[in-house]
């Protein structure tokens, strides 16, 4: 398969690889012993345990987590064929939110000691059966002969008001301290990750970025109208169906080990979008600017009110609204109106 | 006429509301006693439970419905967008935020204080929704750019607002209340308070109706049609921020009321927004209505917020909805 | 001079259309713009109805500068249909052609009837009196278009400004649009200024053609002294044979190739 290379795509992608590098070793490089930055290299080369064990993995996460809401929001945007869809019209990150702030509001006050356990093991699994359960829900709701992107944004749209006000219920029902932990896991938070946190998501990138990368074509074309996509020798409902399922799991694994960090998702495609000058979200370059996101929002999330540590989720849409805003007024300025 | 007629219809399913709304409760009130509160009180525990508490709350309910009705027909009128809703240029967040603010900054703890900051802090961020559009280009703001600025100034202020409720715990017990909801147990002061906010936005509201036609059939057949595209998307924008603005502030993040209500109220009117108009401020506030008896009783002995309530019952009748018919594009 | 565009620049943010362009319309006349596409014949429409802002010069109506005007009051003397409009779906022929009754409405004065037999005359002219309760998406391209012109003649304009209103439209529906003009033209003394592409049809329906290359009017006059053989290779780069119409006596165009390929060429 060949693609065809713009250079625009090609800057953005590097710059944006090499500020990811640098924020993540800036990221490794703070905590309760600071290193230089030549001492996380060597960290990382030698295996020091503060590096490998604590510090690479979260911001591992971090970084594999934005790239892959990142993806999922591209493919959301170009199916549902608007700018404003993101995985929340899905049903994963919705459905998952709820399941976990049922957990812990069940669980919390009652066991008191056992939402230690909970929320190490049991909200990763709860996050990700929540997930798959909305995606399904929507899913086959949506379905009616077939798949219509119009009708599935409007079931999206339907179910995430559903769980979000039943998420919104539960915060009031618990404790105001059961609360406030919830708030931190639906905000997104990388509090503590380790390497179990990144495998999962590194596996998922690892099997699904290539065929969402060799779907491209496919995806292209689903951006026109049925008659035309139909007309371009797509099967509509597989394909549909298909691109749908890439990105739920895309989204359901991100959200299961980070929480449903905001606005990545949706902003990341947009920012990509205007930084190529492509009249799609391209995929790749939204997944690394997803990924420059977080981490770059980590940082800020740690340092910002130290030794307070925000949730990153609060940061991404902090620095991301402003620089989407930014990029929409500079293009206005540029253009036609 | 059809369109008259279904009109009538409305207005009677929401007196039927009204009348449910006053008389259903922890404390069921027989109608007649309820009628005799209203017209010669003896200062009963009837009396006072309708005065003071059931008639204040099914105004509210009534205003806030109508308002948010209305201003999600304008906003997805205005975007083109089945996914906008009354809350996207900010003003819910604008308003949370402010709110949450003042609670923590200025530490103020009472109710109706809060229903200023939080009229202010909408209509702030409208403003500046609206101004981050207008921003660069030439002309007036384009439904994609304002949609997309609102999205993230929503964005960047719900962070701050999770922020500080995460670092103070007065201000997240206040905060998640808000954000379920609510229509109960506010007096008629909450209710005078946003009177002048959503009548004024109502009046900008049918003033823009015959615009919004115009603007439908795109911006040049608009403007050939003698109307100021620009001036017509100001007046729009004003309109949905003052009667969100107030509803938001008085009951919560109710916006989810003027996420559906129109799509319902489009398959009555078709594409006609001087009768799209009235047909979702109907149905907006008679849906409130009734999903805030439903959960005066639905839990005995507490009840569930009106908001939660609203997405259990209005989503799955939405996406029946959705999914027997053609949804009628924008 | 009805309508006057006077050392007119034209430009998309920094991309400049046309650059210090003058034209007049008489009152009374069929105006056709002609020219190869992308000559900026659309823009110059837009302009004319007010639709883009001129960056330099100005478009003048009846002697007023048109962006001083109300645009309402605009709106009543002057009518334009751009190319390829859009409806919302589900809208019915009637409310879109009653659509046209904007500018003559306030809001608190929303039907009356005038609007009401405006509307009937619209329809009846059109010969869509028996579809108007039909919903546009449901027609087909020929009707939809003459929806379109009906409700722009509903606006009962003296002017009336035609982004190509034949594209889309069968041989038979596009004389038959062309005819409506000329009635508008004959018995209803209207100003018209169309954008065509089919330069037969523009030299039998028009009193005037206007040639355009690049942002520029090479020609204008009547049909015979426009179409010409020599204007048609330098306008359009076409080789052809100018013929009388052995129907109407106006000018006749048969294409031998283009300039820059070689005759007969693959259609592409």
């Amino acid at each position: 398969m060949r693609f065809r290379v713009r250079p625009r795509a090609v800057i953005a992608c590097v710059t944006g690889s090499i500020a990811l590098l640098l924020l993540m070793a800036l990221n490794i490089r703070i905590g309760d012993i600071p290193m230089s930055l030549g001492e996380v290299l060597r960290g990382v080369i030698e295996g020091d345990f503060v590096v490998m064990e604590l510090r690479l993995p979260r911001a591992l996460t971090g970084a594999l987590v934005g790239a892959a809401l990142a993806m999922a929001g591209g493919i959301t945007q170009s199916i549902a064929r608007n700018p404003l869809a993101s995985p929340e019209i899905l049903g994963v990150t919705t459905g998952a939110s709820v399941m976990v702030v049922a957990g812990i509001v069940a669980s919390g006050s009652v066991y008191g000691g056992a939402s230690g356990l909970l929320l190490s093991l049991g909200i990763p699994v709860l996050a990700l059966l929540g997930g798959l359960l909305g995606a399904a829900l929507v899913y086959s709701l949506a379905w009616r002969r077939g798949l219509d992107g119009y009708r599935l944004v409007l079931v999206g749209i339907g179910v995430a008001a559903v769980f979000t006000n039943v998420k919104y219920w539960l915060l009031t029902v618990g404790d105001v301290n059961d609360t406030t932990r919830a708030m931190v896991w639906i905000s997104g938070s990388l509090h503590g990750r380790g390497w179990e946190h990144v495998l999962p998501v590194f596996l998922a990138l690892a099997v699904l970025v290539p065929v969402a990368l060799a779907a491209t074509r496919t995806l292209d074309a689903l951006r026109f109208a049925d008659d035309t996509a139909m007309s371009l020798g797509v099967r509509l409902n597989p394909a549909r169906a298909g691109m749908i399922l890439l990105a739920v799991g895309l989204a359901a694994v991100a959200t299961a080990s980070a929480g449903p960090i905001a606005f990545v998702a949706l902003a990341s495609p947009q920012i990509a979008l205007r930084l190529t000058g492509s009249g799609r979200p391209p995929l790749l370059t939204s997944a690394i600017v997803g990924a420059v996101l977080v981490a770059a929002a980590d940082l800020i999330a740690r340092t910002a009110f130290a030794p307070v540590e925000l949730p990153v989720g609060i940061v991404t849409a902090v620095l991301g609204a402003p620089y989407l805003i930014y990029l929409l007024i500079r293009l206005r300025r540029g253009t036609r109106t | 006429m059809a369109r008259t007629r279904i009109l009538c219809v409305l207005a009677a399913a929401l007196l039927v509301a009204v009348a449910l709304s006053i008389t259903i409760g922890a404390k069921a009130v027989p109608l007649t006693d309820a009628w005799q509160a209203l017209t010669a009180p003896t200062g009963s525990e009837n009396d006072i439970i309708i005065r003071s508490l059931r008639v204040p709350r099914t105004i509210l309910g009534v205003l806030a419905g109508i308002a948010l009705g209305v201003a999600g027909a304008l906003m997805q009128g205005h975007t083109r967008n089945p996914l906008a809703d009354p809350g996207l240029l900010g003003v819910t967040q604008g308003a949370a935020f402010l709110m949450v603010s003042s609670i923590i900054f200025l530490g103020v703890s009472n109710l109706y204080a809060y229903i200023w900051f939080g009229l202010a802090g909408a209509l702030i961020a409208s403003v500046g929704v609206f101004a981050l559009g207008m921003v660069g280009g030439r002309g007036g703001p384009t439904p994609v750019t304002l949609a997309l600025a609102g999205t993230a100034v929503s964005a960047f202020l719900y962070a701050l607002t999770s922020a500080i409720v995460l670092l103070d715990e007065q201000a997240m017990d206040v905060f998640r209340f808000w954000q379920a909801g609510s229509i109960a147990a506010r007096s008629a002061d909450v209710v005078w308070q946003i009177v002048p906010f959503i009548a004024a936005g109502l009046i900008l509201a049918l003033v823009n109706a015959p615009g919004l036609n115009a603007l439908s059939l795109g911006e040049d057949v608009a403007r050939s049609l003698g109307q100021d595209v620009n001036r017509t998307r100001a007046v729009g924008v004003a309109a949905v921020t003052l009667l969100t603005g107030a509803s938001v502030a008085a009951c919560g993040a109710l916006a989810f009321v003027g996420l559906i209500v129109p799509h319902l109220a489009r398959h009555l009117s078709g594409t006609d927004h001087r009768w799209l108009l009235p047909y979702s401020g109907l149905i907006g506030a008679a849906l409130l209505l009734v999903a805030d008896v439903i959960g005066r009783v639905v839990a005995p002995p507490g009840e569930l917020e009106v908001g939660v309530v609203l997405a259990l019952l209005g989503a799955p009748f939405f996406i029946a909805l959705v999914r027997r018919r053609k949804p009628v594009r924008l | 001079m009805r309508l006057q565009a006077v050392d007119v620049r034209l430009a998309y943010g920094d991309r400049v259309v046309v650059d210090g362009l003058d034209l007049g319309i008489e009152a009374g006349t069929v105006t056709t713009i002609i020219g190869p596409n992308g000559c900026g014949k659309s823009t110059l429409l837009r302009a004319l109805g007010r639709l883009l802002k001129p960056a330099g010069g100005e478009v003048l109506l009846d002697g007023k500068r048109i962006d001083k005007l109300p645009t309402r009051e605009v709106a009543r003397v002057l009518g334009v249909l751009p190319q390829s409009p859009t409806a919302p779906e589900g809208l019915t022929v009637a409310d879109l052609v009653a659509r046209g009754r904007h500018p003559h409405q306030t809001w608190y004065r929303q039907w009356s009837s005038d609007d009401e037999s405006a509307v009937a005359d619209a329809l009846s002219m059109t010969g869509l009196s028996d579809l108007a309760d039909r919903p546009l998406d449901e027609l087909s391209g020929g009707q939809r278009q003459r929806a379109w012109i009906s409700m722009a003649l509903a606006q009962g304009t003296d002017l009336l400004l035609l982004d190509e209103p034949t594209t889309f439209l069968d041989l038979a529906h596009q004389v038959e649009v062309l005819e409506l003009v000329r009635h508008l033209h004959s018995s209803l003394e209207r100003t018209v200024v169309m954008v065509l592409h089919d330069l037969n049809l523009a030299a039998r329906y028009a009193d005037r053609l206007v040639a355009m290359r690049s942002g520029h009017i090479i020609a204008a006059g009547t049909p015979h002294e426009v179409l010409t053989e020599e204007l048609l290779a330098s306008v359009f780069d076409l080789d052809a044979k100018v013929i009388a119409d052995p129907v109407a006596g106006t000018p006749l165009v048969v294409p031998i190739g283009t300039r820059h390929g070689s005759p007969p060429a693959s259609p592409a």
